[in-house]
């Protein structure tokens, strides 16, 4: 039993996300072999080479992989898979692009962001936004995985000392071609990876209005989620969004100001360690998931709580 | 220039799902379904398209048992020109079984364009556009926030985990949706009398050429449980409780 595990990383660090996926493919068992890809990687892979666990890690460095696009990606990871039983990555955006093509090609199913490895063919993974937990038994001859990583303690990133490799780039698709990157710029700490998160919705009724949580996350050290209603209102940039269809988090602490709690928002919070609910509207479905719960206006509880902390 | 949308039936999205006592799967005896709010935004993608005067047919397709259809009248009364039911009855379709059979349909109806929802909010698996583009050895726009088509390419603008990417496809290409596409439209009464009369193929995966292999399931749904249930919470009254409790009892101040 051999995995390679796809590593998430910006060109300068691996994101704690790796070393989630990291522990689940420790917890899957056998050789661990870590596939740093990218334009310009020697840095992140010689962090790679110190991971716990890790036997060897294979560089995959060319311009065509700048961009990370699915046909380059997949075409790359197509062509080292012959070697390994399970094909583990993180979940994010890019994978999530990429690891269905790499199933598809290699005629298998995918295991989409798992939450539980049980054996090395059976996984736990959440289905209908996190209502109902699925155990699943693959029955392919090659698994390929996305980790979800909020579900996984992070691996230690000393210890190891893997070999490292460089692998052949196979050429670029020329089927799709990179025109502009528009990243949202922020000084607070990433959403999945952060260990507070504030959060604010509809209630929160104003992009200005959201300088008060902006004001209370620096205060906590904390990174600034949102609700769809907030993204749609045009109040934050939709890579804010905390739910379903945005990101997945689990922070020891998640605070909810102006939230109502949809279905499709609580698939994203609600396996954070302490949830904290406040809301005008007593009946909030917020409050059925949070550990603490303020029935009270945002505006008079916000500006106290900056004071107090 | 054609245009193929997958559309699937799913549990309406405001459904709370019930898991079954025995862990057997979801309780979906007379739960509403609705189309796939993903593949709605599809759909009218496609219709806006057409409005636009790019592309000259729209053709649904879903793939599961003849109650599909419905999904498919649904699709047809926003303004598409005709649908496809591949009918596989109750067998449960994976990602990977559904893309071969979407793969067949491309194969056979040649559209320039593939457009699908980024995830079905009932698997939540977020893998048949990619498969399908696999497959078809198309390139792939996912979770598309802005679409924009011409007679050779598409340039899809994505939402990706720091902000928006925008990449640039070479024709025939796989798009799916992301929320922010675009805002479906409702279907108006008449249109959804007109859709009545719209034709509607019924295939089955034999019929494109599939043997059972093609479509088994990949994966043995073992179990089906509940989440692990939150403790009850406190409901506090001031600020100064909040603080207190947040550091004294949870502490995670």
């Amino acid at each position: 039993m051999t995995t390679l595990l796809i590593a998430e990383h910006n060109g300068q660090q691996l994101a704690p996300a790796t070393l989630s996926a990291l522990t689940a493919a420790q917890q899957i068992g056998g050789d661990i072999a870590m596939l740093i890809a990218g334009a310009e990687v020697t840095a992140v892979a010689e962090q790679a080479a110190q991971c716990a666990g890790v036997a060897q890690v294979l560089v995959a460095q060319d311009d065509s992989l700048r961009y990370e696009l699915a046909e380059n990606l997949s075409a790359l990871i197509i062509s080292l898979a012959g070697d390994y039983s399970h094909i583990v990555a993180p979940s994010n955006s890019i994978t999530k692009d990429a690891m269905p093509r790499v199933a598809a090609l290699l005629d298998v199913g995918q295991l989409s962001d798992i939450t539980g490895v049980l054996s090395a063919t059976q996984f736990q993974r959440p289905i209908y936004a996190g209502n109902a937990i699925a155990t699943v038994t693959s029955l392919d001859d090659k698994q390929v995985i996305t980790v979800r990583a909020a579900s996984f303690a992070k691996a230690s990133a000393q210890g190891g000392s893997a070999t490292v490799t460089s692998v052949a780039v196979p050429a670029g698709s020329g089927l799709s071609t990179w025109v502009a990157d528009e990243l949202t710029v922020s000084e607070r700490p990433q959403l999945t990876a952060a260990d507070r998160v504030v959060s604010g919705g509809r209630g929160v009724g104003s992009k200005e209005n959201f300088a008060l949580l902006e004001s209370l996350a620096d205060k906590l050290g904390a990174a600034l989620g949102a609700s769809r209603a907030a993204v749609d209102a045009g109040f934050v940039s939709n890579d804010m969004q905390v739910g379903q269809t945005g990101k997945i988090v689990a922070p020891e602490l998640y605070m909810a100001f102006g939230i109502s709690g949809a279905i499709q928002h609580l698939a994203g919070m609600k396996d954070a360690k302490v949830i904290v609910a406040v809301n005008k509207d007593e009946d909030a479905p917020i409050f059925q998931v949070a550990d603490y719960y303020l029935v009270a206006d945002l505006f008079d509880v916000l500006p106290e709580l900056i004071e107090k902390l | 220039m054609k245009v193929l949308v997958a559309v699937k039936r799913v549990v309406d999205y405001n459904v709370k799902v019930r898991v079954k006592n025995d862990g057997s799967g979801v309780d979906l005896t007379n739960v509403k379904m609705s189309i796939n709010p993903f593949d709605e935004i599809a759909v009218e993608e496609a219709v806006r398209l057409k409005e636009a005067g790019k592309v000259d047919e729209v053709v649904l397709v879903s793939i599961g048992s003849a109650k599909s259809e419905e999904t498919l009248r649904t699709g047809l009364a926003m303004g598409a020109d005709r649908g496809i039911l591949v009918n596989t009855d109750d067998l449960a379709v994976e990602p990977l079984a559904v893309a071969k059979i979407l793969q067949k349909v491309t194969e056979k109806e040649q559209p320039s364009l593939v457009i699908l929802g980024k995830q079905a909010i009932d698997d939540d698996c977020n893998q048949t556009g990619q498969m399908l583009s696999a497959l078809m050895n198309w390139p792939q726009g996912t979770f598309a926030s802005e679409v924009a088509l011409d007679d050779t390419q598409v340039t899809v603008t994505r939402e990706v985990d720091g902000g928006l990417q925008t990449v640039k496809l070479s024709l025939p290409a796989v798009v799916t949706t992301d929320l922010r596409l675009n805002e479906p439209r409702f279907a108006s009464l008449p249109n959804i009398m007109k859709a009545k009369k719209k034709p509607v193929d019924k295939l089955t995966p034999a019929e494109l050429g599939l043997g059972e292999g093609d479509i088994k399931p990949r994966l043995e749904i073992v179990q089906t449980q509940e989440p692990a249930k939150r403790q009850a919470g406190i409901k506090v009254v001031t600020v100064a409780e909040l603080v207190d409790k947040l550091k004294n009892e949870a502490g995670v101040l």
